[in-house]
């Protein structure tokens, strides 16, 4: 059977599996299953919760930055799992005992207004419209080598699906369901790793074959290997190799880190658990299930960095001959995400460093994770699963944080702000419109996305980190933080960051609306923009401190109300959706 | 001190104390060190890259639930437990 086929058929099965199962539930018991979370023990939650929090930017783009940045791409690694930690110790308890739905609507509490909680809105609304920017890449990337169409055709086509999805509810809500994608996600994730590895190196389970010696009796490790092969063609080691420099990925990670802990598609879910001590658990297995993707991924690079090397140099100074080229390659050149150029006309492909002498002119990092299983030559179905598993994880994630954004629109703005008696059709209405919208916003910024994937949604990270993680956590670990320096600090935070990445990717992420581009690229201390919300966060709490130091305290109730949150007992029932 | 403020300087400590390891795990050994740590190999690892690519992400997963126990037992002791 012909690969397109093959993926119609597993990408076909696995929307009925889910489907099936939300009829199924909704059909056993309507009220229960909305309740997120209840009567379904941490271990199952979890999974819930990573399968809603690893989107393309984890499955599709991660591994194909990590191949290409080596040691740099580390960032995404730790940041996107040390936020957990953050998340578990610093607000996901609190919040739970606070037991409201929404993060504006903490925000507006805690920080006595309604002005608070349409800062938070907006701050929520730009971070996760740039995150969803991101998730678009990513299926633009995986419609178009499926239907074999070049990108902007995968994408338009994708956006169509993205918007039935979450208008259909987004399948989200639905634990089960969750469970269901992140099943599917994981084993398509893992089944070519562990293939690979086991042809690679002999040791089937990836985690130990990146640290082993290589199968083809060379006794080399094959990370020692990788190195040499790359140094060898004048790239960078792989396992030295930081991005830019210490300092940047220092900040880079600790942006990502603490962007995990302000995106309110996350948090929303420590809301939903029955107990305080539940929000605790319940990240906990979150994180383990995380992290069975999260350490095959370093693998995953490594070992498609290798197999792509070993196919455009089957041999040392062989090149790959150009009417030699394997179909998967052609496939992928359809999609114009990658493309040769035999600038020595040779008739054969060198692939090295130095610009004027490279005939890979482009090697879009977002097709690695799914052009791996064929460059590693392995069967058909394999690679139709890693497509269905791509999709399950960004169509996921797209949904649920289309739904975050039209909520906070139909919920905190509308009926919590300017139009309070709106009717219950009427606001739904608004939340359609409102994700239409967001899709129609994110799908042609899409077209010519900021940066790849997972950088796409590092810049979300960001924007999120310098805005609401620092009024999460002021509102929790200080009473004595007011609305007047809350707010500035948010300002600030995602005023500063803003500004930073517009100038380096134009305002709204287009391109020809740079400005100040005299300054240069990374001017602040080397830091490129995707890491510079840990610096916004800096600005946020300087500030936040200063203002709240020469204003009125906040009321006695406020003050009560955070001794209150800080304590598990006299915790109200969980809150449905 | 009344019980509830006692209770809070305790999780402190305990919130404290899991984010020097955190902290350790990641920016420390996997970055500022890294380069240092990568003159020790563990099998084919260098032990930097080894802790910025593996080592961080198990340290994470054990220190939540490290927190996750530890937390519970503090509620207990103070007796602020739900029901």
């Amino acid at each position: 059977m012909d690969l397109q086929t093959l993926t119609y058929i597993v990408v076909g099965a696995t929307f009925a599996l889910y489907i099936g199962i939300a009829i199924w539930a909704r059909a056993k018991s309507t009220s229960d299953f909305y309740v997120a979370g209840k009567g379904i023990p941490p271990v199952l939650n979890g999974m819930a919760t990573a399968a809603d929090w690893m989107s393309a930017a984890s499955f599709i783009s991660m591994a194909g930055l990590i191949a290409f940045y080596g040691y740099g791409g580390s960032v995404f690694l730790m940041g996107w799992t040390g936020g957990y930690v953050l998340l578990a110790m610093l607000l996901a308890p609190y919040l739970r005992k606070y037991g409201k739905f929404t993060v504006p609507e903490f925000i507006g509490d805690r920080y006595y207004g309604r002005s608070a909680r349409i800062l938070a809105v907006l701050c929520l609304i730009i971070a996760s419209v740039t995150y969803v920017i991101g998730q678009m890449k990513g299926i633009g990337v995986a419609f178009s080598r499926f239907l074999e169409t070049d990108y902007d055709t995968g994408l338009y086509i994708g956006m169509g699906i993205v918007f039935i999805y979450a208008v259909m509810g987004g399948m989200k809500g639905i634990t089960y369901t969750q469970i269901a994608q992140y099943c599917v996600l994981i084993f398509a994730y893992t089944v070519p790793a562990v293939f690979i590895s086991m042809h690679l190196t002999g040791n089937p389970i990836p985690q130990l074959g990146l640290g082993s010696k290589m199968a083809d009796g060379s006794g080399m490790f094959l990370l020692d290997k990788l190195d040499e092969t790359l140094k060898g063609l004048g790239f960078a080691e792989y396992t030295t190799n930081a991005r830019l420099s210490t300092f940047n990925m220092f900040v880079y990670t600790m942006s990502l880190m603490i962007g995990t802990a302000g995106l309110p598609h996350v948090i929303m879910r420590f809301f939903t658990v029955p107990r305080v001590r539940d929000a605790r658990a319940s990240a906990g297995w979150a994180l383990v299930f995380i992290a069975l993707l999260y350490t095959v991924a370093p693998a995953v690079g490594a070992m498609a960095r290798m197999n792509l090397m070993d196919t455009i140099q089957p041999a040392p100074g062989q090149w790959l001959e150009v009417e030699q080229r394997p179909q998967w390659f052609k496939n992928w050149e359809k999609t114009g995400l990658l493309k040769f150029e035999d600038k020595n006309g040779d008739g054969r492909i060198q692939y090295v460093a130095d610009k004027e002498k490279n005939e890979m002119v482009k090697v879009d990092r977002d097709i690695m994770v799914l052009a791996n299983p064929e460059i590693a030559k392995l069967p058909n179905w394999v690679v139709a699963l890693v497509v269905a598993g791509g999709l399950a994880a960004a169509l996921s994630t797209a949904a649920g944080l289309l739904l975050a954004i039209s909520s906070s629109i139909s919920h905190d703005l509308l009926k919590g702000v300017f139009a309070p008696n709106i009717s219950e059709k009427a606001e739904l209405m608004a939340s359609r419109i409102a994700m239409a919208g967001a899709i129609a916003a994110a799908g042609y910024l899409g077209l010519h996305p900021p940066d790849f994937a997972a950088g796409t949604v590092a810049l979300a990270f960001g924007l999120a980190a310098s805005s609401i993680f620092p009024a999460l956590m002021m509102g929790i670990f200080s009473k004595t933080m007011n609305k007047q320096g809350a707010m500035a600090g948010m300002l600030v935070g995602i005023g500063i960051t803003l500004f930073y990445v517009f100038q380096h990717k134009g305002i709204f992420f287009i391109a020809d609306w740079k400005y100040l581009e005299s300054w240069g690229s990374n001017w602040f201390m080397g830091i490129e923009p995707n890491a510079f919300g840990a610096i916004g966060a800096v600005f946020n709490f300087a500030t936040a401190f200063l203002v709240s130091k020469v204003t009125a305290p906040p009321p006695e109730h406020i003050q009560h109300m955070v001794e209150d949150i800080r304590v598990p007992s006299g915790a109200g029932s969980a809150t449905g959706h | 001190m009344s019980k509830h403020a006692s209770y809070w300087k305790a999780n402190l400590r305990l919130v404290f104390g899991c984010l020097v390891v955190w902290f350790l795990a990641s920016f420390v050994f996997g970055i500022l060190l890294a380069e240092q740590l990568n003159s020790i190999r563990l099998g084919g690892y260098k032990l930097g890259f080894w802790f910025s690519q593996q080592g961080s992400i198990y340290t994470f997963v054990a220190l939540t639930f490290f927190y996750a126990w530890r937390a519970n037992k503090l509620d207990h002791e103070f007796g602020v437990r739900e029901e």
